[in-house]
C-alpha cells in the first residue's frame, strides 16, 4: 500500500490520537487489510506507539493483518440463522473452499468469516458474498453458489 | 434551505411545507432496510423509477425508499399512499400492475395483498394485516412513512416539534422532570430509568458533560436498532438533543458500529441536514443552547456494547470494560459526566415531550411504561421487528403477531435479552413481558432479541452457542470471563458431541456461579444465563446427552445417524446423487441404505428426500436398523405385488 494516501487519511482527522480507531476502518476500508509499514506509518504521524495500535488493531474484528481473497464470504452465526441450521451451511463453505473462518485461500479466490447477524433473519440461514446475501440456502444450494464464482 | 432560528421559524416553514404538499398525490413507499434489500427491494424502487420516467408520470407520482416497516418476513413491502395499500413480496414485474391498476385506476391487486394462511381472507391496509394489528406502533410506525434521508419528510410529520416545544417554553429541568415522570427505562438492556441516569449527570460537577447513543447493537438476532437509526435517523438524534438541553452537555457522540454502513450514512446525513437548518450547532433555534453531535465507528467488538467499554473505545483505545465504582453518568468519558442511552430509548424522548409522561406511562405496565420493540425470528412464521406495548402476554407475540410455528412443529422455548439472556419454556407463554418479569422468568428484556425454537432445537446445543459467542467476545481482562467461559464452552461442547460425563453439570454450575459474582463488567456476570435457565428448565436435555448420549431433538452432529425407511423409500436416487461423501448405496427400483461408516451425518439425504415420500430418517441415542439384504432391495409396484 502506498503510504501517500494513509498521510491523507490521518490529517483528515487532524493527526488526533483519540481518532486512531477511525483512522485504522478507514485505511481497512481502502486497502482491504492492514500491512505493517501502514501501521508504522500511523504510529509515526500519530505519536502513539506501535503496542497500542498493534492492540486495537487485533481486538477488534474489522481489522486484518493479513491479505483477503478476491471474495469475502460471510456466513451468518446469529442466534436466528443459527437455530435454522447454520452450522450446515459453513461446515459446506468449509468443505468446497478448504478455508476455516479467517482464513484466506492460496489462490487468494475466498477469504471465510463468521459474522454474528446480517439483519436479515427472515432469509436464514444467510450467507452474504461480497456484499450480496443468499438466503434460505440448503447445504445443496450453498455449494452450487460457491462455484458460480469465479 | 432554510435556517431556523426561532421555534417559529420552524413552525411556519412546516405549515408551508405541509401546505405545499398534497395529500391526494400518490406516493410509493418501497422499504429498503436490509431484510427487503436482501430480499431485492433496490431492483423493486429502480424498476419502479424507471417504469414512472417512461410512462412521463415522474411529476404525479412520488416515490420513495424508506426504512424497515418491520415485517422482513414478506419483503420487498411496498405501501401505495394515500389509500394505504401495503403489498407484499413485490417483485419489479409487479410494478407495472401497481401503477397501472392501483395508482392510476384505484384497484387493489389481489394477488399481492397478504392472505391469511387459515381462513384465506385478504387484508388491504397495513392496519388490518393480523402482524400489525395486535402491535402498538409509536416509535417504528413512521418508518414507512418517510425517506430516511430527508429532513423534511420527518418534519411533515411532526419532527423537531418537541424540540421546539422544549426551546420554547421549557426549562431544561422541566424536561428532565417530565423524562423522569415518564418513567422511561433503558432500552439497550439493564432497564435503568433514564431520567434519573440524565439527573445524576446534570448535577454531577463540572461544565463539560456529555451525551451518547449507544448504536453497538451486537446482539446476534437484534436489529431494531439498525432500523432505526437507518429509518428514522432524525427521531434518534431529536431525542439527543433534547437529553443533552435536559443534563446540559454541549457535545454528543453516536457509536455506531460500521457492520452497519447504511446506518452510519443515514446518521452522518442526519446530523449535517440539522446543522444547516439550525438544529444543531450554536444557539439552537435562538434558544443560546449550543449542542454538536460527532459519529464514531464501533470497529467490531461486542463488548464495546458494555458503557464504560463503549467510553473507552470512543476514546480512541482498546474496549475494555472498567469498575463501576463511580457510575459514569459521573465520570465516564474522558472522565466526565457521560449519559449513555441505547438508540430506541432516545427514540422515545421526543414523544414523550411532545404527548407528555401521563400519555407515556398509560402505554405498558406500572413499573414498565411505554412500547418495547422486539425483533421476532428464528422458527417463526411471521420474522421481523414488531412494537408492542409492555405487558402483552408471549404467546400473543408469538402465535397472533408471529403467527405461530413453521411446519406444523412443536414450540420448545422462547430465548429474550440477546446471549446474556434466558430460555423460556412452553408453560410460561403466558408471562407478560417487561423488564421486572423477565429477569423474575430468569431471562432478561435485554436490548430485545427474540428467538423462538422448536422442538428441532436442541437446548444444550443453544447454551453451548451462546456460551462459545460470549468467550470469543469475551476481552480478556478478568479471569472469571475470560478462562471460566473458556472451560463453560469447552464441556459444553464436549456433551454436545457426546462425551459428557457425571459431574459436568455440577463443574458448569460451579463455573457459572464463580462468573456471575466475580466478573468486572455486566457481560461477563451476565453470560452464565444461558447455560442456567436452560438448565433450570431444560435439564432433561442435559440428561439425555450425558446418560444416554442421545440428543432428543436430533439436532448434535455427533449424536445423530441417519438411515432410509425401506418401506418409505421409491428408490427415487436423489440422495445418491447429492451425497457428498458417496455414502448413499443405490440404484434404479432398489432401495436404497446408506453406509454408516461414510456417512459424515451432513443432513443432505435428509434435505432432498422428495416430502412424498419422506424416506430418510434421523435417529438418535442408538444404532440404525441394519440395512435390507442386497438381494431384498428391489422395489416392487403395489400392484404388482397383488
Amino acid at each position: 500500500m502506498e503510504l501517500g494516501p494513509i498521510d491523507g487519511i490521518v490529517e483528515r482527522y487532524g493527526c488526533e490520537p483519540s481518532a486512531l480507531i477511525q483512522i485504522l476502518l478507514e485505511i481497512q476500508k481502502e486497502n482491504h487489510w492492514l500491512p505493517g509499514e501502514a501501521l508504522d506509518r500511523v504510529a509515526e504521524k500519530l505519536e502513539v506507539p506501535l503496542t497500542r495500535i498493534r492492540h486495537i488493531a487485533t481486538f477488534y474484528k474489522a481489522f486484518s493483518l493479513a491479505p483477503k481473497g478476491r471474495h469475502e464470504i460471510h456466513v451468518c452465526m446469529g442466534t436466528a440463522c443459527h437455530v435454522r441450521g447454520a452450522k450446515r451451511v459453513l461446515d459446506k463453505v468449509q468443505e468446497v473452499t478448504g478455508i476455516r473462518p479467517g482464513e484466506t485461500d492460496l489462490a487468494l479466490k475466498f477469504s471465510l468469516e463468521t459474522v454474528n447477524c446480517l439483519g436479515c433473519c427472515a432469509l436464514g440461514p444467510v450467507m452474504e458474498i461480497d456484499g450480496k446475501a443468499h438466503g434460505k440456502l440448503t447445504t445443496a444450494e450453498t455449494a452450487e453458489v460457491l462455484t458460480s464464482y469465479e | 434551505m432554510p435556517r431556523f432560528h426561532t421555534p417559529e421559524d420552524l413552525e411556519t416553514f412546516r405549515r408551508e411545507l405541509l401546505s405545499g404538499r398534497d395529500p391526494h398525490k400518490p406516493c410509493i413507499s418501497v422499504c429498503v432496510g436490509a431484510g427487503c434489500l436482501a430480499s431485492g427491494a433496490s431492483e423493486v424502487l429502480d424498476a419502479f423509477r424507471d417504469e414512472l420516467a417512461r410512462q412521463g408520470l415522474e411529476a404525479e407520482v412520488d416515490v420513495k425508499g424508506t426504512g424497515c416497516p418491520g415485517f422482513c418476513e414478506r419483503g420487498p413491502v411496498v405501501v401505495v399512499y394515500p389509500e394505504e395499500i401495503c403489498y407484499l413480496q413485490v417483485k419489479p414485474e409487479d410494478v407495472v400492475d401497481i401503477l397501472s391498476q392501483t395508482v392510476k385506476e384505484k384497484k387493489v391487486v389481489d394477488r399481492l395483498l397478504y392472505e391469511d394462511p387459515a381462513s384465506g381472507e385478504k387484508a388491504v391496509k397495513e392496519s388490518e394485516i393480523p402482524f400489525y394489528r395486535h402491535q402498538e406502533r409509536v416509535v417504528i410506525g413512521d418508518n414507512i412513512r418517510i425517506d430516511s434521508r430527508s429532513l423534511d419528510d420527518y418534519l411533515a410529520v411532526g419532527g423537531y416539534a418537541a424540540l421546539a416545544k422544549a426551546l420554547s417554553g421549557m426549562t431544561a429541568e422541566q424536561v428532565l422532570e417530565e423524562v423522569k415522570r415518564s418513567n422511561l427505562r433503558g432500552r439497550g438492556g439493564g432497564g435503568f430509568p433514564a431520567g434519573r441516569k440524565w439527573e445524576g449527570s446534570r448535577n454531577a460537577p463540572g461544565d463539560t458533560k456529555y451525551v451518547i447513543v449507544n448504536a453497538d447493537e451486537g446482539d446476534p438476532g437484534a436489529f431494531m436498532d439498525r432500523a432505526l437509526l437507518e429509518g428514522n435517523p432524525h427521531a434518534v438524534l431529536e431525542g439527543l438533543i433534547l437529553g443533552a438541553y435536559a443534563v446540559g452537555s454541549r457535545e454528543g457522540f453516536v457509536y455506531v458500529r460500521q457492520e452497519y454502513p447504511l446506518a452510519v450514512e443515514n446518521i452522518t446525513r442526519a446530523i449535517e441536514q440539522a446543522r444547516s437548518y439550525g438544529l444543531l450547532g450554536k444557539d439552537i433555534l435562538g434558544s443560546g443552547f449550543d449542542f454538536d453531535v460527532e459519529v464514531h465507528k464501533g470497529a467490531g467488538a461486542f463488548v464495546c456494547g458494555e458503557s464504560t467499554a463503549l467510553m473507552t473505545a470512543l476514546e480512541g483505545r482498546v474496549g475494555e470494560p472498567r469498575p463501576k465504582y463511580i457510575r459514569s453518568n459521573v465520570r465516564g468519558l474522558w472522565e466526565k459526566p457521560s449519559v449513555l442511552n441505547n438508540v430506541e430509548t432516545w427514540a422515545n424522548v421526543p414523544l414523550i415531550i411532545n404527548k407528555g409522561a401521563d400519555w407515556f406511562t398509560k402505554i405498558g405496565t406500572e413499573g414498565s411504561a411505554g412500547t418495547k420493540i422486539f425483533s421476532l425470528v428464528g422458527k417463526i412464521n411471521n420474522t421481523g421487528l414488531v412494537e408492542v406495548p409492555m405487558g402483552i402476554t408471549l404467546s400473543d407475540i408469538i402465535y397472533k403477531i408471529g403467527s405461530g410455528i413453521p411446519g406444523d412443529k412443536k414450540f420448545k422455548a422462547v430465548q429474550t435479552g440477546g446471549p446474556s439472556g434466558g430460555c423460556i419454556p412452553e408453560s410460561m407463554l403466558d408471562l407478560q413481558v417487561d423488564f421486572d418479569a423477565l429477569s423474575d422468568a430468569g431471562s432478561m428484556m435485554g436490548s430485545g432479541g427474540m428467538i423462538v425454537m422448536d422442538e428441532d432445537t436442541c437446548m444444550v446445543d443453544v447454551a453451548r452457542y451462546f456460551i462459545h459467542f460470549l468467550t470469543d467476545e469475551s476481552c480478556g481482562k478478568c479471569v472469571p470471563c475470560r478462562e471460566g467461559l473458556r472451560q463453560m464452552d469447552k464441556i459444553l461442547t464436549r456433551i454436545t458431541e457426546g462425551k459428557g460425563k457425571e459431574g459436568d453439570l455440577e463443574t458448569l454450575q460451579d463455573l457459572a456461579e464463580t462468573a456471575r459474582e466475580a466478573a468486572l463488567c455486566a457481560l461477563g456476570k451476565s453470560a452464565p444465563n444461558p447455560f442456567l435457565s436452560t438448565l433450570r428448565h431444560f435439564r432433561d436435555e442435559y440428561e439425555a446427552h450425558i446418560q444416554e448420549k442421545r440428543c432428543p431433538a436430533l439436532s448434535c452432529k455427533a449424536l445423530v445417524a441417519y438411515w432410509i425407511d425401506p418401506e418409505a423409500c421409491r428408490g427415487c436416487g436423489a440422495c445418491l446423487r447429492k451425497c457428498p461423501a458417496g455414502a448413499v448405496e443405490g440404484g434404479k427400483k432398489t432401495i436404497h441404505v446408506i453406509d454408516q461408516e461414510k456417512c459424515t451425518r451432513c443432513g443432505t439425504c435428509f434435505e432432498v428426500c422428495p416430502d412424498r415420500y419422506a424416506a430418510v430418517r434421523k435417529i438418535s441415542g442408538e444404532d440404525p436398523p441394519p440395512p435390507l439384504p442386497e438381494d431384498q432391495r428391489a422395489i416392487v409396484k403395489k400392484s404388482e405385488k397383488a
